[in-house]
């Protein structure tokens, strides 16, 4: 479901700017309030409506499986530390969810890459990925499953 | 200089009635740009639309006096305060420009209308609060131009690019700045150059007033109106189809202090 902006309500902060990992959100050219560029490079990460201080960005369902007359909107509450959501089925059926936005303290257990040793020509060539295996706290080796625990069907 | 009336001094050379057909030409400019906008755009229509919706999903009715106290503080605080902007520093640019830029245009159409005949004695307040409203004007502007504005502060893009959303608020301070350089210029009595600064800063005015249906001018007209409708939504619970505020004080961790949009 991508993100689109209500005109009226977005006042051109760039928050969502900031924030979308796609980088698909800009400032119109136009109008200098947002718009989401390319719909469909959307990840749905939903993280410029979440950001956004005036609720202006909301998702659009696609047609196939959501179809007209339903919605889904977003409220962060940061002094809480919750994200809300209300989602109306189109026949008026209302749900409410509330989640946190994080357990920890803002700003803290974020991994210190420039700390890090320099990775070797080993590293580079190995299999394992940058800081594994204790970076997934797997010093044993990567986990490893017996082919009979396998479901039928899935062996190879 | 802070304390002369400029228009007073040019009454000299141009008539007062030159200047007052000036103005309300000006005024029709924009009443005609933003009538061609609110066609083109359709704003009006969806905002009434959608106001519309709002209203059937509403779980109560507002009684007139709970409209009147709705709308008395959306002036208060959207309107007057521009409290959508949040607390930081586009606030207090925003605030700059807005004020700086009602007081420039208020006291210069007092001073045209008022104060340019031969035998008229401007009060020494007016040519002081036409100066200080296009100073603010110019702190506030520059202020977003430079720094402020998304695309330089996020998108990185530099400074001197322009784009046509940057019309509005760049002949807004190239106005009130041509306004200073033209007062100081006539002053000190600069032949030649103050007549060229008086030109431009006619031209400028032309292309603020002119350029309404291109420009984010008319935001000066929808905004208000987009304030009360949000703060009606409210108070009648259909609340933008937007979940309830959550009720769960400090149980899912510290909060978050929102980081400014700056990354780069």
């Amino acid at each position: 479901m991508p993100t689109f902006v209500y005109m009226t309500k977005c006042d051109g902060c760039g928050h969502c700017v900031d924030i979308c990992p796609s980088d698909i959100m800009h400032i119109d050219k136009t109008t200098r309030r947002a718009v989401n560029i390319e719909p469909n490079m959307c990840w749905e990460c939903y993280s410029c409506v979440k950001a956004c201080p005036n609720q202006a960005i909301d998702a659009r369902g696609y047609a196939d499986f959501a179809p007209m007359g339903h919605s889904v909107r977003v409220l962060r509450d940061e002094e809480r530390g919750t994200i809300s959501w209300r989602i109306k089925f189109r026949n008026g059926t209302e749900k409410n969810f509330e989640s946190p936005i994080t357990t920890k303290p803002w700003g803290e257990f974020i991994p210190k890459l420039a700390e890090e040793e320099v990775p070797t020509e080993d590293d580079k060539n190995s299999q394992l990925l940058y800081t594994e295996p204790n970076g997934l706290n797997i010093q044993t080796g990567l986990p490893k499953m017996k082919k009979m625990k396998f479901k039928q069907g899935v062996y190879y | 200089m802070l304390f002369t009336n400029p228009f007073a001094v040019l009454s000299v050379s141009v008539p007062s009635i030159a200047m007052q057909l000036f103005v309300i030409t000006m005024i029709l400019l924009v009443a005609i740009g933003t009538m061609m906008d609110i066609v083109h755009k359709k704003n009006v229509k969806y905002f009434f639309e959608n106001a519309k919706k709002a209203k059937k999903q509403a779980k109560r009715t507002l009684e007139t006096g709970e409209k009147a106290s709705i709308l008395i503080k959306t002036i208060g605080s959207d309107i007057l305060t521009t409290a959508e902007l949040g607390v930081g520093k586009r606030r207090v640019a925003h605030l700059l420009g807005m004020y700086g830029t009602i007081i420039f245009w208020i006291s210069s159409a007092i001073m045209i209308f008022g104060y340019t005949s031969s035998n008229s004695n401007t009060p020494s307040y007016l040519p002081f609060l036409w100066h200080f409203g296009s100073l603010m004007t110019c702190i506030g502007g520059y202020w977003f131009w430079f720094f402020l504005r998304v695309d330089v502060a996020a998108e990185a893009h530099p400074w001197y690019r322009l784009i046509q959303a940057d019309l509005f608020v760049l002949s807004l301070v190239i106005t009130s700045t041509l306004a200073l350089i033209w007062s100081f210029l006539q002053f000190y009595h600069i032949d030649g150059w103050d007549t060229l600064f008086l030109a431009l800063f006619g031209l400028s005015n032309l292309v603020l007033f002119g350029g309404v249906y291109w420009s984010k001018f008319a935001h000066i007209f929808y905004k208000p109106g987009a304030a009360i409708q949000k703060n009606l939504a409210e108070a009648d619970e259909s609340r933008d189809n937007l979940p309830l505020p959550s009720n769960k004080p400090k149980q899912f961790g510290l909060g978050i202090k929102r980081e400014s949009p700056k990354h780069y």
